[in-house]
This record gives C-alpha cells, sequence and structure tokens, in this order.
C-alpha cells in the first residue's frame, strides 16, 4: 500500500493539528468558565487573598498557592533523585536481565489508582508521621512523600529510556579515555540524555501538579495558610476537585479560575525546570 | 596558577558514588514492591473465579467485579486506539515534518504544560463537550475520547524525545539510498525508536487503567457489563473509587485493586516482549 | 507497514463501528439518574431491585455529584437527578418538580479509644467552631482535638452548619475530607479526632457520640430525639417519563422505602 508523500504529510498535518485542537479546546474551556472571576474578584483578590470562604463571597487562594508550591516541591525533591539514581543505576551498573524484569515492573506502579496510593497513605503514612513528628499527620509532608512515590515511576522510566537511547559510542569513548564509569555517567552520559530526562522532570512534575485523589486524602485540605511542612493544607488541584461537585455560580467559576492559575503555575514550573537543567550541564 | 582543589581519586568517587546509588535504588524499589505487596496482600483473599466472572452485587459488597474488567478493556482499548495514533503521529509531525521554530516550540511548550491540568477538568471538559454537546451521553464513547485527550501530552512528548534521539546519521544513510521521507520514518526511525514509544504507551495504559476522575464523569458508573460502546460503565478504578470512598467495601476494594495490578502487569509484559520480539526480528 | 498488520488494524477499527453502531439506539424504556454520590449505592440497589420487576428496563446509576446531577437533567443527560443538597436552587425549583425519597441521619464520630461518649450541642458547636481546642474541656484526655469536616457546598456539611454550627463559621484549622468513607477512615486513624458522617456509614471502626444523651440511630431520627438529619431529593422533569414515574413510585413504595430502611438511611413516613 504505497500512498504518495504528500497525503501522507496531509495525514500527518492532520493528526497534529486534531490534537493539538482538543488540546486548545481544554485551555479554552478552562479560560472561559474561569474568566468571570476576574471581572467580580479581580486578580489581585483572587491571587493574594488568605481567605477562601466561598459562603461569604471571599474568594482567596494564596494559601493554596504555598501549598502546591510545597508539595510540588516537596515530591520533584524526592521523586527526582531517586528517580534519576534509579534510573541510572539500573542501566549503567545492574545486569540487564534484572533491569529487564524490573523495568515493565516499575511502570506497573504509574497504573495504580491514585485512591489507593491515597488509602495507603492515609493508613500507614499519617499515623506514622503524626507519632514520629506531631501535629495531626494529615500534612503537607504526608502530601509531598505520597507525590514523590507517585512520581516515581513516570521519572525512572523515562530516564531510563533517555539513557538506553544513548549509542554505544559515547561510553565505548569515554571508557577508552580511561573514565570510570561514574565519571562516564556524570560527564558523558547525564550531558547527552539531558533533554529525555528534562522530558522526564517535565511529565512527573505535570502528574504531581495535576494529581488529585492521593493528596486530597493525606494533606488534611485546611483552608489556613500552612507554616510548617507538618502543618494540613490544601493544594490549588485538591481545592478544585474537592469543592467542584457542589459548587454553583461565583463559586464555580473561582473553581476554574484556580485550574488557570494552576496552568500558569506549570507553565512556570516547566520553563524554571527547562532553565535549570540547560544551566547544570554547562 | 588556580590552586589545588582537594579531589578524591577518580576510583573512590566511583565507588561512593556506586553505594549511594544503589542506595537510592534500593529505597525506590523498596517503597514500590511494597505498595504492592500491600495491595495483593489485602486484596488476594477476595479473589476467586466468582469475583472475577460474577456481576457486582449488593452495591459492591458481595459478587465480582466482571463488569469492571470489561468496562475497563472497552475503555482503555478505545483510548489507547485514539491516542497513539494521534499522538504518535503529532510527534512525528513535529519533529521530522517541521523545521524547529518558535511555533513548534511554542506548541510544545503547550503540550507540556496540559500534562498538568488536573484530571478532574478533564472529566468536566469531556462532560460539558462529549456528554452533553455531542449528545454521546455517558457512554465508553465519551469516556475514551475524553481519556485520549489527557493522554496526548505524555505520549507526544515521550514519541517525540524517542524518535530525536535516533541518531541523524540513520535519516542520511536511509535518503542516500533514495528513499522518501514516510519511508524513512516507517524503516529507520521509528523501529529505532520504538522502545521510547512504547515506554510512552505504557505509561499512559497505567495512566488510564488507574483513572478515576476524567472516567466518572463521561464513562459514568453503570454497574451492568456494558454490551455497546454508547452505553456506560465503570472499570475497575471507578469501582475501586466508589467502593472506598463510600466506604462500602474495603476487602472487595483492595481485590478490585489486586486484579488491576496483576491485569497491568500482564499487559506490560506482553507489550515489552512483543517489541523484543518485533525488533529482534527486524535486525535478524 | 506489514500487510498483516494493516489487516488486523482494520478489522479491529470495523468491529468497533460496527459495535458502535449497532448497539446505538436507546432501549425503549432506559432510565438514567445521575448526582448524589452519596446516594449513588442506593440508587443502585433500588435500580437493581427495579429491573428484576420490570424486565425490559434498563436504569443506568451515575454519580458526579449534586450540581452535575441537576446540570446532566437540565441539559437532558439525565432522566432524574439525585440530589443531598439542604435546599435545591431557585432555578431548579422552578423548573422541575421534586420530591423526598429519603432521609439521612448524621452522626458525629470519633475514635473508638477516645474516652468521650457524649457531648451536647453547646459543646459539639463550641469544638467545631474553635472555641474548645482540647479534649480535656469534655470530659477528655488532655489533648488537641483535630476537626475534620466535609468540603463546603456539600449536603452535609450545609446541614452540619444549619443544625450545629447554627451560623457560626467553622474553624478555620479544620482538616477537610470529601467524603463520608474518608472521613470514617481519617477518623479511625486519628485518636485525636472528630468528624461527622452519614449514620448509615457508621462501623465498628468509629464510636458514634451521643448529642444530648441520645444515640445517633435512624430510630431516633424518625422518633424526632436524635436531631441531625437532612433530606435526599429526586429531581425530575414535570411531568415525567412513564419510566421516570414508575421508578420513583417504587422508590416511594413500600417495598421500596424497606430497602432504603435496611440500606441504613431513614425512610420518609408519608407514602
Amino acid at each position: 500500500m504505497k500512498m504518495p508523500e504528500w497525503l501522507i504529510r496531509r495525514v500527518l498535518f492532520l493528526t497534529a493539528f486534531s490534537s493539538l485542537a482538543i488540546l486548545a479546546l481544554i485551555a479554552l474551556f478552562i479560560l472561559k468558565e474561569g474568566f468571570p472571576v476576574l471581572t467580580s474578584v479581580g486578580p489581585g483578590r483572587f491571587l493574594l487573598g488568605k481567605t477562601w470562604l466561598p459562603g461569604n463571597n471571599l474568594y482567596g487562594i494564596l494559601p493554596f498557592i504555598i501549598g502546591s508550591l510545597w508539595v510540588t516541591a516537596g515530591a520533584l525533591a524526592i521523586g527526582v533523585p531517586l528517580g534519576l539514581a534509579c534510573a541510572i543505576c539500573l542501566v549503567e551498573f545492574v545486569p540487564r536481565t534484572v533491569s529487564r524484569f524490573l523495568k515493565p515492573t516499575i511502570e506497573l506502579l504509574a497504573g495504580i489508582p491514585s485512591v489507593v496510593y491515597g488509602f495507603i497513605g492515609v493508613v500507614i503514612l499519617t499515623p506514622w508521621i503524626r507519632s514520629t513528628f506531631g501535629g495531626p499527620g494529615f500534612s503537607l509532608l504526608a502530601g509531598a512523600l505520597v507525590l514523590g512515590v507517585m512520581i516515581l515511576p513516570t521519572i525512572i522510566s523515562i530516564s531510563m529510556d533517555a539513557f538506553q537511547a544513548l549509542p554505544p559510542s559515547y561510553r565505548e569513548g569515554s571508557i577508552a579515555l580511561g573514565a570510570t564509569r561514574w565519571q562516564t555517567v556524570h560527564l558523558v552520559l547525564l550531558p547527552g540524555a539531558r533533554s529525555g530526562i528534562l522530558a522526564a522532570v517535565i511529565l512527573g512534575m505535570g502528574r504531581a501538579v495535576g494529581e488529585t485523589m492521593a493528596v486530597i486524602m493525606v494533606a488534611g485540605n485546611a483552608v489556613k495558610m500552612p507554616r510548617t511542612i507538618l502543618d494540613p493544607a490544601r493544594t490549588l488541584t485538591s481545592n478544585i476537585a474537592l469543592e467542584m461537585s457542589y459548587a454553583m455560580g461565583m463559586h464555580r467559576h473561582a473553581l476554574f479560575a484556580t485550574a488557570v492559575v494552576l496552568l500558569f503555575f506549570v507553565l512556570v514550573l516547566n520553563v524554571i525546570a527547562g532553565f535549570l537543567i540547560r544551566r547544570a550541564n554547562d | 596558577m588556580t590552586e589545588q582543589r582537594f579531589r578524591l581519586p577518580p576510583r573512590t568517587t566511583q565507588a561512593l558514588v556506586q553505594i549511594l546509588l544503589y542506595l537510592a535504588c534500593g529505597v525506590a524499589i523498596f517503597i514500590l514492591a511494597f505498595v504492592i505487596i500491600f495491595i495483593l496482600k489485602n486484596g488476594l483473599p477476595v479473589v476467586t473465579w466468582r469475583f472475577l466472572t460474577g456481576p457486582v452485587v449488593d452495591m459492591g459488597k458481595a459478587g465480582g467485579i466482571f463488569p469492571s474488567i470489561v468496562g475497563t478493556v472497552f475503555i482503555t482499548g478505545l483510548a489507547l486506539c485514539i491516542a497513539t495514533p494521534l499522538g504518535v503521529g503529532s510527534a512525528i509531525y513535529l519533529t521530522e515534518y517541521t523545521r524547529p521554530t518558535r511555533i513548534t516550540r511554542f506548541i510544545r511548550f503547550g503540550v507540556e504544560c496540559l500534562a498538568g491540568v488536573p484530571s478532574i477538568i478533564f472529566g468536566l471538559f469531556g462532560f460539558v463537550f462529549f456528554v452533553v454537546t455531542l449528545r454521546l451521553g455517558w457512554s465508553i464513547l465519551s469516556g475514551g475520547l475524553s481519556l485520549a485527550a489527557m493522554l496526548l501530552p505524555t505520549i507526544i512528548r515521550t514519541s517525540e524525545e524517542a524518535i530525536k534521539a535516533v541518531p541523524v546519521s540513520y535519516r542520511e544513510v536511509s535518503y542516500c539510498l533514495g528513499t522518501t521521507r514516510w519511508q524513512t520514518v516507517v524503516h529507520s526511525v521509528l523501529p529505532s525508536a520504538l522502545p521510547g514509544i512504547l515506554t510512552g504507551i505504557i505509561l499512559s495504559i497505567g495512566r488510564s487503567v488507574g483513572e478515576t476522575a476524567v472516567l466518572i464523569f463521561t464513562a459514568g458508573s453503570a454497574i451492568q457489563t456494558p454490551t455497546s460502546l454508547m452505553q456506560s460503565a465503570r472499570t475497575m478504578s471507578v469501582h475501586f473509587y466508589l467502593l472506598a470512598r463510600e466506604g462500602i467495601s474495603m476487602q472487595m476494594a483492595y481485590g478490585t485493586a489486586a486484579i488491576l495490578v496483576i491485569s497491568i502487569l500482564i499487559i506490560n509484559i506482553i507489550s515489552y516482549g512483543l517489541m523484543h520480539r518485533f525488533i529482534s526480528r527486524r535486525t535478524r | 507497514m506489514q500487510p498483516r498488520t494493516a489487516r488486523v488494524l482494520s478489522a479491529v477499527v470495523c468491529l468497533a463501528l460496527a459495535a458502535a453502531a449497532g448497539c446505538s439506539r436507546k432501549q425503549s424504556s432506559s432510565l438514567t439518574l445521575a448526582g448524589s454520590t452519596a446516594f449513588q449505592p442506593f440508587a443502585e440497589q433500588l435500580a437493581e431491585k427495579f429491573m428484576q420487576e420490570n424486565p425490559g428496563t434498563r436504569v443506568t446509576v451515575q454519580g458526579g455529584g449534586s450540581i452535575v446531577g441537576l446540570q446532566a437533567l437540565q441539559q437532558g443527560a439525565a432522566d432524574i437527578a439525585m440530589a443531598d443538597l439542604l435546599a435545591l436552587p431557585e432555578d431548579i425549583l422552578n423548573a422541575f418538580s421534586h420530591c423526598v425519597v429519603a432521609r439521612d441521619g448524621l452522626a458525629l464520630i470519633v475514635h473508638p479509644d477516645n474516652p468521650v461518649s457524649s457531648v451536647t450541642l453547646q459543646q459539639a458547636q463550641g469544638i467545631f467552631t474553635g472555641e474548645i481546642v482540647s479534649w480535656k474541656a469534655v470530659g477528655g484526655t488532655d489533648s488537641r482535638i483535630d476537626v475534620v469536616s466535609r468540603e463546603e457546598g456539600s449536603g452535609t456539611r450545609r446541614s452540619f452548619e444549619e443544625l450545629v454550627l447554627k451560623g457560626k463559621p467553622l474553624t478555620k484549622s479544620a482538616l477537610f475530607q470529601d467524603s463520608n468513607g474518608t472521613i470514617r477512615e481519617a477518623v479511625a486513624t486519628n485518636p485525636n479526632a472528630i468528624g461527622y458522617i452519614s449514620i448509615g456509614f457508621l462501623d465498628a471502626r468509629v464510636k458514634a457520640l451521643k448529642l444530648d444523651g441520645i444515640d445517633p440511630s435512624n430510630e431516633n431520627v424518625i422518633g424526632k430525639r436524635y436531631p441531625l438529619s437532612r433530606p435526599i431529593f429526586l429531581v425530575h422533569r414535570t411531568p415525567p417519563s412513564p419510566c421516570a414515574e414508575r421508578f420513583i413510585q417504587y422508590v416511594l413504595s413500600k417495598e421500596g422505602q424497606a430497602i432504603i430502611k435496611e440500606k441504613g438511611l431513614i425512610p420518609v413516613s408519608s407514602q
């Protein structure tokens, strides 16, 4: 079945266009639903307001922004080093038969519903935090830990691919110059796999920010501004998922506006991540 | 002259780092193993033949999960059938058929940002667009389409990375032989990029099987076994969600989760097995 | 791609299309309910029995929350909306009919090891508004009280606000969970916690507090001795489709109400 080149080009263009069209539609949907908040509450009061009380028409989301920042930072602080280390270990230092078996098993964990992680968190993690560190147990720390574990499979898996895709000549050349394996890894392979690792981190980050169920179950969801990592807190995402089923009118618009803020949040995080990774390897 | 910094001999750094890496790796694997074992330990006792093939009885406290197994297969299958060609096709177009311009960077950026949108938003979008506006109602079709939209960013990104990682020389050699661009893509680039693309797909399979928020608003949570794409159905994940959160039966919930875990494991192993066979057949 | 793969793919696509096309005609009597996730399991039970007695009807129950259910009703995606709000919104009251099919009692719960067994309504209010912060003040150990509540807007929360808080604001340090099951889980794993869930969800993992000495039980609610309860509405078009009419009649019938009672909700006394 030989299709003319121009037809294939058109078909591929169509697929790209439809994917992007759907994603654009979703972005527009969020923007449209969230827009009324701009006019009636105002961006200043919305973003910097410290009180969220829809019953009294107060829509300040600053506590949630802080919550999201802390939880995402914590999740990345756990997920990225552990995940990268695991990926490097499995590709460069562990025999291939073992890593061939471990990779699908790790990816398996990407499929466990977040509700399950949430329940494990409530049953095991929060009591442990409460008895070891004090506080109610439902905390930013719990949220960060659960999220960190949840993004591990994504980061490990995609980073492993990034390393495995590097041509063998990279390694061979480096060893030929007399480098140790670790020198090879951090001087040759990491820079080479930089782009793939960035994708892994960004997708992991995206998953962390977009995660709802697990975080809702373990982070406590308090509307108060969190002061320490042991305080219960609510993230932007949790706020949306928590109140969406019953929100009407301006409350609902405020929740969609929160989603818009989330989009910007992810945008900023992506820019920072890209910048950091490019800098780290120059 | 630059002063001498204290540096450990490379062999020592290597040894130290190796220990650290193994430690980190061990911790990661331990945590992940713990999760799997927790689920299986709590869930396997409930799994019987009747559990796998029986209908949902008494709100889920008894009976089986057969309807949700069927629902999961249909919805996940549909979502993947839609998202994979769209996603991989988009990735091919963006990397092979266009020059890296501002626009493509903007597009890539946009795609990445949408990876962070909470699934509940995809669910609400799906509800407004597919269920209500397109009048598809709560159905496997609505669910599959909404889920596909959610999987697109991951598949596009991972496929793009996989394709970009293929050395330019592969393409140059192919063109030297006089092939068209499409032939180059299909016969030289894609086979090498296949492992990476497959990772994206497998992660997406995992994600779609584990999704709840999107599907509750689009595919719904009908308890009956679906017999057509236009009917509502629940997946094992949604079943777990409803059983656990409304506190109906934790026992049955973990049983569902256990089956879920085992299904994903089987799918992953089969996919990788197929891929390895495919690659080894090509390189023979 | 190889010819064999192409053939397999086209076969799959054809099958899928056939499945979609062949069965897209709606059955002559089908009914979709949508809305409250709290009432969903009960609706599913009722639907199951209803379908046994009316073969040929297909009843599907969806969740999504009360608001989504009402939206679905307005857009025509659902025939009946299940709402566990304290009161229905203005525009719904004007455009649709509704009836109360059950009541849901609320119980205050604490950890089983908590020595406190009963509180007065005043004390309950004090705890949830943050005036009382230590269990010592109500006869328990000297430890901090962790208040767990439902999210703003939920029917359970609104009823609680109206019946217990009586206009005073909830404490700012409250923790939130978004379903009966997760509140129960949160309280069951935290000796300092107090929360509120539907009476139908009480089990051995949590201890229900008596309110002014009265046990939170469905009998006490019916007998009007225990004050915390809220209505569950079924909202439908005027006039409802014949299938919807039959279903609602079934829910309000003796048999339907018996199922509701058996599964943990409170039947409505009127017929």
